[in-house]
């Protein structure tokens, strides 16, 4: 019996890392960009193309930036929750349009409702890559020092608004 | 007769648009062959966040070609190579790079098939010495081998 102890406590070991691993989510890399300071940027706003939006407009706010595009399908099935969020008022959304193309993304708020503030367009991307967007939609919490606190990647679920987003909102509100 | 210019309108115009083909895609590579050796060389380095198994350089990805965009911008900014992994490093973290920094984050991950190497001999050592201690006794005693001997010497007679 004594012989059998060994290899059963090395795959009990296996079993355990394997265990671990599938719990884990190999798309959600962690970003470098948490407590740092929000990427600055201006761009132009969706709605109006002559006034743009500053990540300086937003100081002393606490704000999510969510990142989204009408091509984007995961962003369909987080927008209901978005627009739902968005009727309590309690942080202002900024949407950012990541390679879009104007008309489109005007034509999607128009048919699923507009939860955000306002939305700036990144029509190439180059804002998208400096705050690291490697998968839309991507939601960014931002504190009043426009420090970026935490990435949430992936369409946000009720689950993730309630339980990750809404406290460390609340927290940072304070 | 009539037919003449029309046809050579038509080949005129087939020259034109290959001719135009022709320079449009040759054009970029012939000046920049350096700079596309480079980013050839940068991106192979880099991993494509979008499919995690392809580099940058390898990835028809949209963001691979946006990031390829950049990479081949910051190389005619004249930024070295160092620079532009840093770029990368600090927007996407030490995952994109698939050689990344050894610090203790990643001590695991370039020390751990090292230690199970080293375990692997180990064990390997320790079984082929209790076998060696644990040879089987001799399949006949000194006694019955002698025995043998003798039966088998009378029947050489």
């Amino acid at each position: 019996m004594k012989r059998f102890l060994l290899p059963l406590a090395a795959f009990a070991v296996l079993i355990g890392f394997l265990a671990i691993g599938l719990t884990r989510d190999p798309r959600d890399v962690p970003s470098p960009l948490i407590g740092k300071p929000a990427p600055a940027f201006t761009l132009p706003q969706l709605h109006d193309a002559a006034k743009s939006f500053s990540v300086a407009d937003m100081k002393g706010r606490v704000w999510l930036l969510n990142v989204w595009a009408s091509w984007c399908v995961a962003c369909r099935e987080e927008h209901p929750v978005l627009v739902e969020f968005a009727k309590t008022g309690q942080v202002p959304i900024i949407g950012l349009d990541y390679k879009d193309k104007v008309a489109d993304a005007r034509q999607w708020l128009d048919k699923l409702g507009n939860p955000y503030t306002l939305t700036a367009v990144d029509a190439d991307g180059r804002v998208g890559i400096d705050y690291g967007v490697y998968g839309v939609p991507e939601t960014y919490v931002i504190d009043k020092q426009g420090i970026i606190r935490m990435k949430h990647t992936g369409p946000i679920t009720p689950e993730s608004l309630n339980k990750k987003i809404l406290p460390l909102v609340a927290e940072l509100s304070r | 007769m009539r037919r003449w210019p029309v046809l050579l309108m038509l080949f005129a115009l087939v020259a034109l648009v290959a001719g135009g083909v022709f320079a449009g895609e040759a054009a970029p590579l012939a000046t920049n062959e350096a700079v596309e050796k480079r980013l050839m060389a940068i991106s192979e380095e880099l991993r494509c966040l979008v499919c995690q198994n392809e580099s940058i350089a390898g990835s028809q990805a949209d963001l691979a070609n946006d990031l390829r965009r950049e990479i081949r911008k910051m190389i005619g900014e004249g930024k070295t190579d160092r620079e532009i992994l840093d770029f990368m490093v600090a927007r996407y973290g030490d995952f994109v790079r698939y050689r990344p920094p050894v610090k203790p984050s990643t001590w695991a991950l370039w020390g751990g098939p090292f230690i199970l190497l080293a375990g692997g001999l180990g064990a390997l050592v320790f079984f082929l010495r209790r076998r060696n201690r644990m040879a089987p006794p001799p399949i006949l005693s000194e006694e019955q081998r002698r025995h043998a001997a003798a039966l088998l010497d009378q029947s050489d007679t």
